[in-house]
């Protein structure tokens, strides 16, 4: 009978760290490893910077002409009255119409990524979105309700806005309690999810059937999805929702990170499964619902920015969000510079152009022969 | 022997089926514990029981007295850390951070430099090193058993449970896999709970080993006493040869004992 060991190190505070390299120098793959990570934070650098450069360029494009000179005129004007005269009008469309529209497809694409990227760890499913989960499907559902039936829930310039945001939450609220009756695991909310994405869609169809022509434009044209309807109350309104859920959802980045490796290895390393991904579709959700209330179906960006992520910086979520979200922003920002200046003065829908310069893009970064889907 | 973790009166239902019948079972500090029996038998329903990964309608289990029911799951994976059979991965990850995973229950929201010295450290130990940026889908079966071993390790647990550690690895990585338990259990004063399929595995290897059938202990105690000729007739329905070497028992197996018809064993 072997004797219970003494004098041995007791586990729980047992490990020589650091002491163990022969020569007292970091090996050379400790420091490879320090150089990836350094990488990661260089990359999240660099998107950052790219975001402000984008957005110094993307604010003196536009269909009225106006010189780079004038709109940093305007800016400074804004900041310091009088230090330059500008026309109203001019003022006005970089103030009112440019500015809005840039900061809300960088909260918006940021917002969408942001969400995509947890939602897919959560559901432990590369192929989860806010979309694929029939939650854009419900909001579109409000807004046939109110374009022809006339049900709304608030009235004035709101009552899309309104309806939308009512039934996505609704919509979200059904695929979480669902797949809570069943213990909350993945594989019942991602069936949960296309099961309403498929009834929401029917009646969607069915709306369409019978609404007449201007009901059906109000309809289609809301379901292209569009940033040009933001002004700076609901920038407020989204960024005060960002500013809220953001944090809290990268407050889990941690918990994310042992959600992917599967529900019973997270609970053996204390992260209780079924309440994070709750607690996760329930603030990813609010978030979304707030997002495409406003801006409407702009799809693609919460499915392919968190990928993008991931084959640069990998899957560790203390990283990937952030990036996810800065990825989202700029194809968002980019899609948006081009729907408003290709066709000038005739602006596509923002959901259009996202798809179609966002598909080739993705095809290409995964056609590009990674293997290995790192970079370190 | 200082008990480490007791069982006591533990019953698992799944669909009112029971799976775990009133099991009751003590492991000394420091032992290698096998549980072993047929396929169905509830090994590693005790093993997820045992972690409160699944949620036992009846019984308790405790750790140096604590009942584990009362801990927060944080606490808990500070008392004891799991190796789960196989990893499902959907997304990639390498060697380290999956290490780096196992410090989860210590840590505030952010790694500090001391817990990627001890990922270093365990990483080390079991001669990872060179793979730390490698990632973990493509490294071989045994090489991905001993990351999750690694993680394990870097909870800083007492007790550690691994479910059929050895299954679809070769002979060599079997006893890879089973010295480095062996070596941490020695070493680190570690009590590990291994649920095995490979009797002649679990007989070279454990203190003691532990035989259900059909959600009970059918026999525990030494490797000789529980290894018999009777015990593999009435729990795995086979005729086997025991033999013993170095004091150690080896089984040969022989034939299966017909099944009777109607009324008797369970397929």
């Amino acid at each position: 009978m072997k004797s219970v060991r003494r004098g041995g190190t007791a586990p729980g505070k047992a490990w020589d760290t650091g002491k163990k390299t022969r020569t007292g120098k970091i090996s050379k793959i400790e420091e490879a490893h320090a150089q990836s990570v350094w990488k990661k934070v260089l990359f999240l650098l660099a998107l950052a910077t790219l975001l402000i450069l984008a957005v110094g360029v993307i604010i003196t494009i536009g269909p009225m002409p106006i010189t780079v000179p004038e709109v940093y005129g305007i800016l400074i004007n804004r900041l310091i009255p009088g230090c330059f005269s500008i026309g109203k009008s001019m003022e006005n469309v970089v103030l009112q119409i440019r500015l809005p529209r840039i900061l809300g497809a960088i909260i918006v694409g940021f917002g969408l990524a942001i969400c995509g990227c947890v939602m897919q760890a959560v559901l432990k499913n590369p192929l989860a979105s806010p979309f694929t989960l029939g939650i854009s499907a419900g909001a579109q559902f409000g807004v046939s309700l109110a374009a022809v039936l006339g049900v709304t829930i608030l009235g004035g310039p709101y009552f899309l806005i309104g309806n939308a945001f009512l039934f996505a939450l609704i919509c979200s609220g059904v695929i979480i309690g669902l797949s809570g009756i069943k213990g909350a695991t993945s594989e019942t909310m991602i069936l949960a999810g296309i099961a309403i994405n498929y009834l929401f869609q029917a009646t969607n169809q069915f709306f369409s059937y019978i609404a007449n022509d201007d009901q059906l434009r109000l309809m289609s044209v809301w379901g292209m999805g569009s940033i040009s309807g933001l002004n700076w109350h609901s920038i407020l309104l989204l960024g005060i929702v960002a500013v809220i859920c953001i944090p809290l959802l990268y407050s889990k980045a941690w918990d994310l990170n042992l959600m992917t490796v599967g529900d019973e290895s997270a609970k053996s390393m204390g992260v209780d499964a079924g309440h994070v991904r709750v607690f996760i579709m329930v603030v990813s959700s609010l978030l979304v619902s707030v997002l495409v209330a406003f801006v409407g179906v702009i799809g693609f960006i919460g499915l392919v920015a968190p990928h993008i992520g991931r084959m640069i910086l990998g899957s560790d979520h203390r990283y990937l969000i952030p990036a996810a979200g800065g990825l989202g922003a700029a194809l968002l920002l980019f899609a948006d510079a081009i729907s408003v200046n290709l066709l000038a003065p005739t602006t596509i829908p923002t959901g259009i152009v996202m798809s179609m310069i966002g598909v080739p893009f993705f095809l290409y970064l995964i056609l590009r022969g990674k293997r290995r889907e790192y970079w370190s | 022997m200082i008990i480490k973790l007791s069982v006591n009166d533990l019953s698992f239902r799944y669909h009112s089926t029971d799976v775990l019948r009133n099991l009751c079972l003590e492991v000394g500090d420091g032992r290698i514990v096998s549980v072993v029996g047929p396929n169905g038998s509830g090994k590693s329903t005790l093993i997820k029981c045992i972690d409160r990964i699944l949620l036992p309608q009846e019984g308790t289990v405790s750790v140096d007295r604590c009942d584990l029911a009362k801990m927060p799951r944080v606490t808990l994976a500070k008392t004891i850390a799991y190796v789960p059979q196989n990893s499902l991965r959907v997304f990639p990850n390498t060697v380290f951070d999956v290490v780096l995973m196992g410090r989860r229950p210590h840590l505030g929201w952010r790694g500090g430099s001391q817990d990627d010295e001890i990922v270093w450290a365990v990483l080390r130990l079991l001669g990872l090193e060179e793979l730390a940026l490698s990632p973990f889908t493509e490294l071989s079966g045994g090489q991905q058993q001993k990351v999750l071993i690694a993680r394990a390790l870097a909870q800083e647990t007492g007790i550690i449970l691994l479910d059929e550690p050895t299954s679809n690895l070769d002979i060599w990585h079997q006893i890879d896999v089973m010295d480095v338990i062996r070596t941490l259990v020695r070493q680190r004063d570690l009590t590990a709970i291994v649920a095995i399929h490979d009797l002649n595995m679990a007989a070279r290897y454990s203190d003691t080993i532990v035989m259900m059938k059909r959600g009970t202990i059918v026999a525990a105690g030494p490797p000789g006493e529980v290894l018999t000729g009777e015990n593999l007739a009435s729990v795995y329905g086979i005729r086997a040869n025991v033999r013993t070497s170095e004091d150690i028992p080896f089984i040969i197996p022989l034939s299966r004992i017909p099944v009777r018809s109607g009324k008797g064993r369970r397929i």
